[in-house]
This record gives C-alpha cells, sequence and structure tokens, in this order.
C-alpha cells in the first residue's frame, strides 16, 4: 500500500481528535458553562455537587453538539468568511457529515442525560436551546433577517436558566433576568464584531446589519442596544440576583461599555479605517469581560448572602 | 513506498482514538458517580418484597 493509496482513502486530510473538538465551538462553550454555573449556583436550596457538576458537563455538550450542527449547516458560508474559513469542516479536515453525526448523537446524549441526571424540566430547556441555535438561528434567521444576532441571541442565553433549572426543578424571575443581560448583550457584541471583521459578512451574503442598514446605521444600533442594556443590567442590581458587589461591577462596566458604544456612534468609516478599528476592537474584548464580569458578581452575591454577609442589608 | 511507523497519519488515528476512549471513560465515571449520589440522597428506594415471599 503506498502513501497515496492510504490517504485518498481516508480523505485528504486525516482529522485528529482537536478537530472533532473545535466542531464544539470551545470557546462558546466555556460562556456557556460559566453562565449555567451561575444559574446553578445563584439559585436557592441546592444540588448535590455530583450531579451538579454532571449537569453542567451535559449542558456544555448539549452546547457544543449545537454549534457542531451549525457547522455542518453553515459551512459553505464559513468558507467565504476569514474568521472562520479555518473551521474544520471548511478546512476540509471533518466531512459535513460527520459534523452533522457529531451534533445530532452529542445532542441527543447530552439531553437524555440531563434529563436523567437532574429533571425533565432542564433537559427540555436545553433540548429547546439546541434546536433555536440550530434551527431557527442557523437555518433560519442567519441567513433572511438582519434581526438574526437580536433573536437569536436567546439560544446563548437560556444557559443560566437551564442551570436554575437544575438546582430547582423550575424557574422563576431571577434566571430569566440573567437570561435578559445575555440578550441584550448579544446584539452589541456581534455588531462591533460585524463593524471590524469589514468585509466578512458582505461576502457571505449574510444579511448582518452592516450589509443591510449600513455601517452608520449599524455604529447607532451599537449605542442605542448598548443604553437599553445599561439600563437594564442597573435595574437588574435592585433585584434578589442583585447586590452591592453586583451594583458596584455594573456601575463601572456599565460606564465603561457606554462610552465605548458613545465612541463607536461618533467615528466614521475614514477614522475607524484610519486605526485599523482600535475602538471597535476594544469594545469587542470589553463586552467579553463585561459578561462574564456580570454574571461573577452575581455569584460572589450569592455566596456572600448565603454566607450572611449582606444579612444587613 | 511504504509507511512507517511514525507516520503523520498513525500520530492522528492514534491520538483521536485516544480521545475517544477518554471520553468515554469520562462518561462512564460521571455516570457511575451521579448513581451513587443519587442512591446515597435516598432517589433510590429497591422495591419491597411482598409479604410471604419465598
Amino acid at each position: 500500500m503506498t502513501d497515496v493509496s492510504l490517504q485518498s482513502a481516508s480523505g485528504p486530510q486525516e482529522a485528529g481528535f482537536g478537530d472533532y473538538f473545535a466542531l464544539l465551538k470551545p470557546r462558546v462553550m466555556s460562556l456557556v458553562v460559566f453562565t449555567a454555573l451561575v444559574g446553578l449556583l445563584a439559585a436557592p436550596g441546592g444540588v448535590h455537587p455530583v450531579i451538579g457538576f454532571a449537569a453542567i458537563v451535559f449542558i456544555a455538550v448539549g452546547a457544543g453538539a449545537s454549534g457542531a450542527l451549525n457547522m455542518w449547516w453553515d459551512a459553505d458560508i464559513d468558507a467565504v468568511m476569514r474568521r472562520t474559513r479555518r473551521r474544520p469542516v471548511p478546512a476540509g479536515l471533518v466531512t459535513p457529515d460527520e459534523a452533522l453525526a457529531v451534533g445530532l448523537g452529542l445532542s441527543g446524549l447530552s439531553v437524555v442525560l440531563l434529563g436523567l441526571a437532574a429533571n425533565w424540566l432542564a433537559a427540555g430547556l436545553l433540548a429547546f436551546t439546541i434546536f433555536f441555535y440550530a434551527v431557527v438561528y442557523t437555518m433560519w434567521l442567519k441567513r433572511s433577517t438582519p434581526q438574526n444576532i437580536v433573536i437569536g441571541g436567546a439560544a446563548g442565553a437560556f444557559p443560566p436558566v437551564i442551570g436554575w433549572a437544575v438546582a430547582t426543578g423550575g424557574t422563576s424571575l431571577e434566571p430569566w433576568l440573567m437570561f435578559a443581560l445575555i440578550f441584550m448583550w448579544t446584539p452589541p457584541h456581534f455588531w462591533a464584531l460585524a463593524l471590524f471583521m469589514r468585509s466578512d459578512y458582505d461576502d457571505a451574503g449574510v444579511p448582518m446589519l452592516t450589509v443591510t442598514h449600513g455601517r452608520r446605521s449599524t455604529r447607532r444600533h451599537v449605542f442605542a442596544y448598548t443604553v437599553a442594556l445599561a439600563a437594564l443590567a442597573l435595574w437588574v442590581a435592585a433585584t434578589p440576583i442583585g447586590g452591592p458587589v453586583y451594583l458596584a461591577a455594573a456601575v463601572v462596566l456599565n460606564a465603561m461599555f457606554l462610552v465605548g458604544a458613545w465612541r463607536i456612534w461618533q467615528r466614521d468609516e475614514a477614522t475607524a479605517e484610519a486605526d485599523s478599528y482600535a475602538v471597535e476592537k476594544r469594545f469587542f474584548r470589553l463586552s467579553l469581560i463585561y459578561l462574564f464580569a456580570h454574571f461573577g458578581a452575581i455569584l460572589v452575591d450569592a455566596g456572600l448572602t448565603r454566607l450572611g454577609v449582606w444579612a444587613w442589608l | 513506498m511504504a509507511l512507517s511507523r511514525t507516520h503523520d497519519l498513525h500520530k492522528r488515528r492514534l491520538g483521536r482514538n485516544l480521545g475517544v476512549g477518554l471520553a468515554l471513560a469520562a462518561l462512564v465515571i460521571i455516570v457511575f458517580a451521579v448513581t451513587v449520589a443519587k442512591v446515597s440522597e435516598g432517589e433510590y428506594e429497591p422495591p419491597k418484597l411482598e409479604e410471604g415471599y419465598g
């Protein structure tokens, strides 16, 4: 047997384990794990640590499965965009059929195991999240409306609700406030990315706001959504999941976020191009810190409340 | 031309097989740990034998 015959029998490039793992979008998974963990730990009562750990693993696997389904469906546009062309499917490392099999297999496995380990409400919410991301966002909204990111953002907002459901067996106002935070955060986060990725979405024919309404309008939208997000984030401080740590974090981070969004709104394309979209890139990086810090603060306040530190409030 | 034992193809396949093996082992450990946790929390009650049985 020669190199040629063996290589052609197993595809142009043999995929390693890391290539299959990359189908699960590990960076998105880290956000899912963290927000689901906050939802689980901030919930009243509690859950056995082993059950809690297993539930977080299954939620992460479910989120990863929806990422694999997204890569299966979007392989054509991923191949066009600079940001995504090195993903396993467009790079030719994993076939679309394999990505579909991994996505479907892990979806079923994660939902059933979460149902058995925790409860069927949490499993149902996870199944709906996978469906929403893979079908509603990826197959329908992404290619048909500039509101793709706004509505599709709901998929990324579910994990804290699932975490809460794992701990309590139900939902209440608090997890939906966490949902709202992620939901409102998603549009400015992605529109900032769309601004500095420049022609990526044009080339792929994805109707991002930058493509359908222009970059001037996108800058206005980033600021408008950031104002709405700041109002929501500060209001959350006065709800049961808020606390002194959350309030302090929210005041500082939302002030920084508003300043960043204001700068984006005030800039024109010539200025942005001159400094290689430095303001937009800084806003995007800040948006990642913003979300982790808000959820981190919710977690710290929940812990301190449980320890009785905030009993005097 | 024959393939050498240390061809890159073999390394990738070994890595993939090890990865799948470790993932399956992790799944077995998690399911076992969840079972122990559920039983120790009293979520599982063995069925009672009917009186007079045997």
